[in-house]
């Protein structure tokens, strides 16, 4: 097992890198300098700007010593905010990003599960429709839309609930959850339960019918293990797709979080924000991959045997 | 072959026999049995029809603006209200499913050109290089792909043909594993193996043994694209990353929308609408292939 | 003594499209230490006649029509699901025909041996690991206290279906349901787990009650027999009785599963048409393993109109052989000679003009045929290819096809998945002979097919072999069948020939130790074997 923990970390280190590569060079040959906006600089100025930037480097150096920074956990100033550096904004904003993430994916996995488990054991019937139906909503129903109709409803309408900002009024962090786990919900009910039906369906299922066990010990003993692996395999993707979820909600419900900085970057032309944010957002992604593989293979009986050898 | 055999006259009477019914008869048949499945797929015909003829069914020019009248909600000369410049919402509604459905088609295409010619490679080599080909796609399928196109958008601009090509390159990975899976199993069926013992090509056998047996999934798969494709142009759009004014797109409305929903809700509500139903639609069509085209992938 | 009583049993399923009688009155009884056999073939509802007595089938669809079933006293019918389930697992248990789906691969063995104990007995962890470790050793599983803790994927097909017999057991029930518990194994495995299944009844004294679709596996093991089709029994007696003097029709064609036809022409004493010598075959291995040798060092001719039997396990290298005989695949070293060309390297182009010349007929009809051409389309494509015939005569050659293999022109226009399995083998035999081959390699023609289908197929590729002289190399794993085709048998154990030589002299007297295991197994072989042999097994079993 270490050994595969092992080896999916060394294959992960080139994709970083990559990432790396290839973000740092898109940014710099960006059309247009990162100085562009501000008509009223000088020469000398921006002369200083750049040499602060170490703009005036040839390409390839400035890449190394930004690696080189990269490696001492520095991402360097920001363009855009004088005085504060990409370090600060990222983890000003990943607190309240991570919390949100957090509560969305409880939310959906939750919900999710159930949801599929529930119609996948009375297939074609009102237990399987209703569920499904409303995970196709989910579906449907993107975060940018959804958002704002729950504020329009539940915020403007029937004033419940707060529609903006993040701990700083009672309640005005369940909209943003809710609406940020929806759509990963919606995909983990229909995934649940087309694993759940699969292994329902298998033989070793009347096996254990047959040896007289009460349904609810088939189920949850001898299903729901394999029924939930796709589930699992699915974590990673579901983890990036909470991430750019982010923008949407933190954006509609004006939440100061990792996901609106980086939309206000992508507008400001913040080079460095860009560049850090993508770095460091993408190594989390490629890792919550990794963690849901290795999950997903500790779960399989059959991996872990192979890789014990 | 039946069709150019059956000329010549009396010779020929394998024609006459009765039918039989192929899978895909058989599958249009399962199809036209889902009601949900039949109502995307005419609904999608028609408003395909009407994105087409929209310039000349339009009840109100793209930017005919009202200043005077403002914002209305729906009456009898404005079906859907107008916006705040007094713009016919329909006719803006019109206009963007024309720009949604172009990037949902288009950069769909995109994705299924190079997963199907990535994907068919890599199965029909096998081996090696299938090795080597389809590793590349796993790690591309690591990448977090969503920011690397809002970051393509922001370095390059944002300009429609780039959008069609940087959705198409990341929704072309899951073709590219669909398609592989689906030639390699193809290849182990004995038929293919009957096909090579009776001495035919390999273009032949690719052609006529495999790409009719694979078309099915890549069917279904496509159909599940769009509706992604969409979602993905709309996130895009409404971030203020994907489609920009004067063009629009139903992201770019819904964007508009949430602005003024307080006072306007209709604003947002009948482009959201569109969207959902589209999508809807979509799915629906989807899922009914995947039932009628590829009975063993639907596990119900 | 009397353990089940069942009566007038029916099972009915309604579904959308009417209703399906699955089981229609049927009665039989279960004695302690007896073998009760139910044969029939897929569909002919003998699964859902025991699987309905447990309520393991699903209702609805299903419905108990009629009947009584009872079992210590009491009706099962009637019973509420609790109390049924516990009659299931711990007075009745079930053996599954495929013990490489009916173990849970997520559980441990021992956690899935010991569930019994736990839930009927309400044995502790310690305890129930103790019995399920007992009972692991009783069905022959080495080293059983290690074994306790290992997954399923760990073990083979024989020894999974020992433990599915050991979960079974464990409860001690006093009456065992096996449906088809040896189909899914090797001949040689299936021997074993028949003789255990037996011994362990008789020590215990248990009912056992045999579903089969092969009259011939339970000639050793049954006491009673009864014939199913369309769900009811169509004959029902004693062991002796069914096949000294069996009544109906459908039995007779049951027992009857050997072709009537004779092979008639001889082998021509000329050049052999087909000679293989020191052929290898190899596959590159998992990651950093040894490449297996699928084929290893082979030497055999085959004469013209002459049909030899390649007989072997599975995964003994048999249908590679075939393959490489085909050129299917290029072989490692050694040569390949048909027609007196030495044809192991040929590349595509030059095996073109011989791929006329040899064809083969594979196992699976439901994927040999590409499900998207109809039988016109099937087999209009080697005519064409091959230039057989032209356009103007292409139908007409297609219905002659149509009239040697036995399909009806009517359907000619029609796709495989509208055929049955039969129907779509005759299909996959007509491509084979459209280009007037001399040689042709049957890879299993019948094994996936009904009992009586299988001699169907048979009579015909006898029929077919005497019309256009064929010689055929004829690959199963059925010594049975092999040896009512084959002028010579050759045995094939990983990938090396073991044993050569006539009909006669590989089944009276066998040269090695394997092919005697082989002969062994084979079941009910006093079906068919000579009466010295048959005499013996008299002896033995009554």
């Amino acid at each position: 097992m270490w050994r595969f923990i092992g080896f999916r970390f060394l294959q992960a280190i080139p994709v970083i890198l990559a990432v790396i590569t290839v973000t740092f060079f898109l940014v710099r040959a960006a059309p247009g300098g990162p100085f562009d906006q501000e008509k009223a600089v000088s020469d000398q100025v921006r002369a200083a700007l750049e040499a602060r930037y170490q703009l005036d480097l040839p390409m390839h150096e400035q890449y190394f010593s930004y690696l080189e920074d990269l490696f001492r956990g520095d991402m360097g100033p920001s363009f855009y905010y004088p005085g504060r550096t990409v370090n600060d904004l990222i983890f000003q904003g990943l607190p309240i990003t991570a919390e949100l993430g957090f509560y969305a994916l409880v939310i959906a996995l939750v919900i999710g599960c159930l949801a599929g488990v529930l119609a996948a054991l009375k297939p074609n019937t009102a237990q399987d429709y209703v569920p499904m139906s409303v995970a196709m909503i989910g579906i449907c129903m993107p975060s940018f839309l959804l958002g704002p109709l729950l504020v329009l409803i539940f915020g403007i309408w029937l004033d419940l609930l707060p529609v903006s900002g993040w701990g700083n009024s009672a309640g005005d962090k369940i909209l943003p959850s809710i609406t940020l786990g929806a759509m990963t919900a919606a995909y983990i009910a229909r995934l649940s339960r087309s694993g759940m039906l699969e292994v329902l369906n298998q033989d070793y299922m009347r096996t254990a019918r047959a040896k007289g066990l009460p349904e609810y010990v088939v189920v949850i003993k001898h299903a729901l293990r394999g029924g939930l692996l796709p589930v699992v395999s699915y974590l990673g993707p579901a983890f990036a797709a909470l991430l750019s979820g982010s923008f949407v909600v933190e954006t509609v419900f004006q939440i100061p979080g990792l996901g609106r900085f980086y939309i206000q970057a992508a507008f400001n032309r913040d080079y460095t924000m860009i560049l850090g944010t993508t770095v460091f957002l993408s190594t989390l992604i490629v890792f919550f991959n990794l963690l849901s593989d290795i999950v997903a293979a500790w779960l399989n009986p059959r991996l872990r045997y192979q890789f014990r050898k | 072959m039946t069709s150019e055999s059956g000329s010549i006259g009396s010779i020929n009477t394998a024609l006459e026999m009765p039918r039989g019914t192929s899978l895909w008869e058989d599958g249009w048949h399962r199809l036209r049995k889902n009601k949900l499945a039949m109502f995307g797929f005419f609904y999608l015909l028609l408003l395909i029809l009407i994105c087409l003829v929209t310039p000349w069914i339009a009840p109100y020019g793209y930017e005919e603006q009202n200043l005077r009248l403002g914002a209305v909600p729906p009456t009898a000369e404005h079906w859907l209200g107008t916006d705040t410049f007094g713009r016919d919402m329909l006719t803006r509604i019109l206009y963007g499913g024309r720009i949604s459905l172009m990037v949902g088609f288009i950069a769909t295409a995109v994705a299924l050109v190079i997963g199907v010619t990535y994907g068919a490679i890599a199965g029909y080599a096998g081996g090696k290089i299938d090795n080597a080909m389809m590793r590349l796609v796993d790690i591309f399928y690591a990448l977090p792909y969503m920011i690397f196109i809002i970051l393509l958008m922001v370095v390059f601009g944002r300009n429609l043909l780039l959008l069609f090509l940087a959705i198409g390159a990341v929704e072309w990975l899951v073709m590219a594993r669909i398609v592989r899976g689906q030639i390699q199993s193809l290849r182990q069926q004995e038929y293919v193996e009957a096909a090579i013992s009776l001495g035919l090509s390999p273009l032949t056998i690719i052609f006529k043994h495999l790409m009719p047996n694979a078309l099915g999934p890549v069917i279904v798969y496509t159909t599940l694209t769009i509706p992604n494709v969409m979602l993905l142009e709309a996130f895009l759009s409404f971030l203020g990353l994907g489609i920009q004014p004067p063009q629009s797109s139903w992201g770019v409305l819904i964007s508009y929308g949430v602005e003024t929903m307080e006072e306007y809700p209709w604003l947002l509500i009948f482009p959201g609408l569109a969207l959902t139903t589209t999508l809807f639609a979509l799915n629906f069509l989807g899922d009914g292939l995947r039932d009628a085209l590829d009975p063993k992938a639907s596990r119900d | 003594m009397k353990l089940l009583q069942v009566q007038d049993l029916a099972v009915h399923f309604h579904t959308r499209n009417g209703i399906v009688e699955a089981v229609n009155g049927v009665s039989f009884d279960v004695e302690a230490g007896k073998t009760f056999a139910i044969i029939g073939e897929s569909g002919s509802g003998k699964s859902v006649a025991c699987y309905s007595m447990l309520g393991l089938v699903p209702m609805p669809p299903g419905r108990i029509e009629s009947g009584k079933v009872l079992f210590q006293e009491q009706d099962l019918l009637g019973l509420s699901e609790r109390a049924l389930r516990k009659v299931r697992g711990k007075g009745i248990s079930i053996i599954f025909q495929d013990p490489m789906t009916s173990l849970n691969p997520y559980l441990k063995i021992g956690d899935q041996l010991t569930e019994p104990l736990r839930q009927h007995f309400g044995m502790d962890k310690k305890t129930a690991w103790q019995k399920g470790t007992e009972i692991l050793e009783e069905v022959g599983i080495q080293n059983a206290a290690a074994r306790m803790n290992a997954w399923p994927f760990e073990f083979s097909g024989g020894m999974r279906q020992r433990v599915v017999i050991a979960m079974a057991l464990v409860t001690e029930p006093e009456i065992i349901i096996a449906d088809e518990p040896t189909t899914a194994l090797d001949v040689t495995v299936q021997a074993q787990i028949l003789r255990l299944l037996k011994e362990l009844q008789q020590r215990r004294n248990i009912g056992v009650i045999f579903i089969s679709h092969d009259l011939s596996v339970v000639s050793d093991i049954a006491d009673e027999i009864a014939v199913m089709q369309n769900g009811k029994f169509v004959e029902q007696g004693d062991r002796e009785a069914i096949f000294r003097n069996p009544q109906h029709d459908y039995t007779k064609m049951l027992l009857a599963a050997v072709p009537a036809t004779q092979k008639k022409s001889d082998i021509v004493d000329a050049a052999p048409l087909v000679s293989l010598s020191n052929l290898v075959v190899e596959f590159p291995g998992g990651k950093g393993q040894e490449k297996i040798r699928a084929v290893d060092n082979v030497t055999l001719e085959i004469k013209p109109q002459e049909i030899l039997g390649l007989v072997g396990e599975s995964g003994s290298g048999k249908s590679t052989l075939g393959r490489a005989v085909l050129r299917l695949l290029t072989p490692t070293s050694g040569q390949v000679v048909f027609e007196e060309q030495d044809i192991s390297e040929y590349s595509r182009s030059q095996m073109k003009p011989l791929r006329r010349r040899m064809q083969m007929i594979f196992q699976d009809p439901y994927s040999s045929l590409n499900p998207r051409m109809t039988v016109y389309d099937t087999l209009a494509e080697p005519l064409l290819l091959h230039k057989i015939c032209n356009r103007k005569t292409l139908d007409a050659e297609v219905f002659a096809l149509m009239d040697s293999v036995g399909l009806s022109r009517e359907s000619v226009l029609r796709y495989p998945h509208e055929f049955s399995g039969g129907q779509r083998q005759r299909i996959a035999i007509g491509r084979a002979i459209s280009t007037k081959p001399s040689f042709i390699v049957a890879d299993e023609p019948v094994s996936a097919l009904d009992v009586t289908i299988q001699s169907q197929i048979l009579d015909l590729l006898l029929d077919l072999v005497n019309r256009f002289d064929l010689t055929m190399l004829f690959i199963s794993h059925d010594l049975g069948v092999v040896r009512y085709l084959s002028d010579r048998i050759v045995v094939m154990k990983d990938g090396i020939l073991v044993e050569s030589g006539s009909v006669e002299a590989v089944f009276e007297h066998p040269t090695e130790d394997y092919t005697r295991a082989l002969l062994d197994a084979i079941p009910g072989k006093r079906l068919f074997l000579d009466d010295a042999a048959e005499s013996m097994e008299e002896g033995t079993i009554t």
